[in-house]
């Protein structure tokens, strides 16, 4: 029962975790029709960001905030220097070209921090578990990851729904031209659309990295995760993207942790012990090979809204 | 048309160069470049079957490196089972790369866009961690081949000569292959779904049918360079799966010029040497190459055969 409380409470977080990533990734994607490869290098440089303001400042906090900040300001850079002009270009220009940057971000972030990796420790009063039920505690920190991704699901939500600036972006993903001349900078929207994407990246880099090590080539994987959860979700979509995230979280983290037993139920201990990391790595993969047989354009297709 | 077009002597130089590099090798008796370039035609030949489907087909396959996988780990399972010759591993290796791109190809064409490139790059991590769950084969670590395929005494692949010429062999048959298909009434059917999917339809041709027997084709074709590259390096891991080789491979066949015949051996030679040469510059090479890349991307338009069309013509 506990074991079955905290993995599901681990599953939950590291499917909002996913969706921070995936959120990112499907508004830039579903607004700017820009597939970007390169928001797995926003992820590792916004847990590296976090590192380094941590330990100048002293405090978790203040270096949290510090890098949010950075990675904000770096994919505008990255925006309004390189990706703004792939806007109308085939995807197959896109995937290229942002290949081409996690190379660089990659080499730049071992020659300025060296190719071992950083550690962010926690501050003590994130480290104590919590009584969430009878008997049963959880870790604050991953607490607070939960109450966090869900804190910016929701103020997302609301951005995009029911403000003038999420009113603008959605005008923008269905008619580019119409909104422009309408009189609307779409330039500056776009930018804006891609510094948020960056920030939620990095945020999300950040909340992993006191759970993991911070080292290169950590976003490559995860961004992986987050291009399933999108394809599942249907692309464009946020409310598809934060479905899949959880879904996708969940099974990842309840496939690892009970895949094993179950696999030993009918095979033997030896073989059972090799096939099931395979097996449950294999899971999502399998998932997402259903979803797109099943629903080709994935649980949610924004367009059809 | 003109008799001789810069693109056309350019591919003609390279070609030449690539049939001669042994004797200068020899000569200079610089082993490492004949070993270099057994690798670059290797992957050329990956390239050049991924040309089919993504130049020709319209399919932007982001798996392709996991034929390579698959050709290279037939291999390798068989010499670790004991069974050493060639004639048993390499068709292994073709036929098990057709009936994966076969599954997977018919789940993947229904889809299509950015799912098609997302579905394959996701089934290409499939088996990637299928080959590290492989524990008897050396998961994580890889798989040693002790014994390079045995052809009893066709071909010596522990010959370097000998090997560079046999891949060179299956390189310049794949792309005489490709030529053929390219414009034999098959090919024609398919260049014509790239451009136009609903004419096609409303003529009456069966559009994933032909796509698919395209797939199947080109991923036999890259399962040869996985079983020539496992020769090559003795050595076969799950590295050769990862995501970022079927990307270097995409690179390969934009670099050179999607859709020419020739582009992706161009893009291959280019895109390897360029990364040797940097690498002995710098430690930090993928700092100037990314970069580049993006260059490419955004300047380069036709890749390298794209620049020569355009040297011809201005």
């Amino acid at each position: 029962m506990l074991l079955v409380v905290e993995q599901f409470l681990n599953g939950l977080q590291f499917g909002l975790l996913l969706f921070l990533l995936a959120a990112g990734l499907t508004l830039v994607f579903g607004i700017m029709d820009l597939v970007n490869l390169a928001h797995g290098s926003l992820y590792m440089m916004g847990a590296y960001f976090a590192a380094t303001f941590a330990a100048w400042t002293g405090s978790f906090l203040l270096g949290a905030l510090l890098a949010l900040g950075a990675t904000l300001i770096l994919g505008i850079v990255l925006e309004m220097s390189a990706l703004r002009h792939l806007y109308g270009r085939d995807h197959l220009d896109h995937v290229l070209a942002t290949f081409g940057l996690i190379l660089f971000f990659d080499e730049a972030v071992r020659l300025i921090w060296g190719p071992a990796g950083l550690a962010l420790p926690l501050p003590a009063w994130l480290t104590v578990p919590v009584p969430i039920l009878h008997g049963i505690h959880y870790p604050a920190y991953r607490l607070a990851i939960i109450v966090v991704a869900l804190l910016v699901a929701l103020l997302l939500y609301l951005g995009v729904m029911r403000t003038r600036v999420g009113m603008l972006i959605r005008a923008g993903a269905s008619n580019r031209e119409m909104i422009g001349a309408l009189g609307i900078n779409i330039k500056l929207l776009y930018t804006l659309v891609f510094g948020l994407g960056a920030a939620l990246a990095g945020l999300a880099g950040m909340m992993q990295a006191p759970i993991l090590t911070v080292q290169i080539g950590m976003g490559e994987n995860i961004l992986i995760l987050a291009f399933v959860i999108i394809v599942i979700g249907g692309i464009g979509s946020i409310r598809g993207a934060f479905l899949a995230a959880i879904f996708v979280g969940m099974i990842d983290t309840l496939g690892r942790a009970f895949l094993p037993n179950l696999l030993r139920q009918v095979l033997s201990g030896a073989a059972a012990s090799t096939a099931a990391p395979a097996l449950s790595s294999m899971l999502i993969y399998l998932l997402m090979a259903i979803v797109l047989v099943v629903r080709p354009e994935g649980l949610f297709p924004a367009n059809r809204r | 048309m003109k008799a001789l077009s810069v693109s056309k002597a350019v591919t003609a130089l390279m070609l030449a160069g690539l049939v001669v590099l042994p004797l200068y090798s020899h000569l200079s008796g610089n082993i490492f470049i004949l070993t270099l370039f057994t690798r670059v035609i290797i992957l050329a030949l990956a390239a050049a079957s991924l040309n089919l489907i993504m130049g020709f087909g319209g399919m932007m396959s982001f798996g392709h490196a996991a034929y390579l996988g698959i050709g290279g780990y037939a291999v390798g399972m068989l010499a670790q089972e004991g069974v050493g010759s060639g004639f048993i591993q390499f068709p292994v290796a073709l036929a098990a790369s057709a009936i994966y791109a076969l599954v997977i190809g018919a789940l993947s064409l229904r889809t299509r866009g950015v799912y098609f490139i997302m579905i394959t790059l996701a089934f290409a991590q499939m088996a990637y961690y299928v080959a590290s769950g492989l524990a008897r084969y050396g998961g994580d670590d890889g798989l040693t081949v002790y014994k390079r395929s045995d052809f009893s005494g066709l071909v010596n692949l522990s010959n370097r000569t000998q090997f560079y010429y046999l891949c060179l062999a299956c390189l310049f048959g794949v792309i005489l292959l490709i030529w053929r298909i390219v414009n034999s009434r098959f090919g024609l059917v398919l260049q014509g779904l790239r451009s136009n999917e609903q004419r096609m339809q409303a003529i009456g041709f069966p559009a994933k049918r032909y796509r698919l027997v395209c797939f199947v084709i080109s991923g036999t074709m890259c399962g040869l360079a996985g079983a020539l590259l496992a020769n090559n390096t003795d050595f076969v891991s799950p590295a050769v799966m990862y995501w970022t080789r079927s990307g270097d491979l995409m690179v390969m066949v934009i670099l050179g010029g999607m859709g020419t015949l020739f582009g992706p051996v161009m893009g291959a030679v280019v895109y390897l040497l360029l990364e040797e040469f940097l690498s002995q510059i710098t430690e930090y090479w993928a700092l100037i190459m990314g970069p580049l890349l993006l260059l490419i991307v955004l300047f380069g338009r036709g890749g390298i055969m794209g620049l020569l069309g355009r040297l011809n013509r201005g």
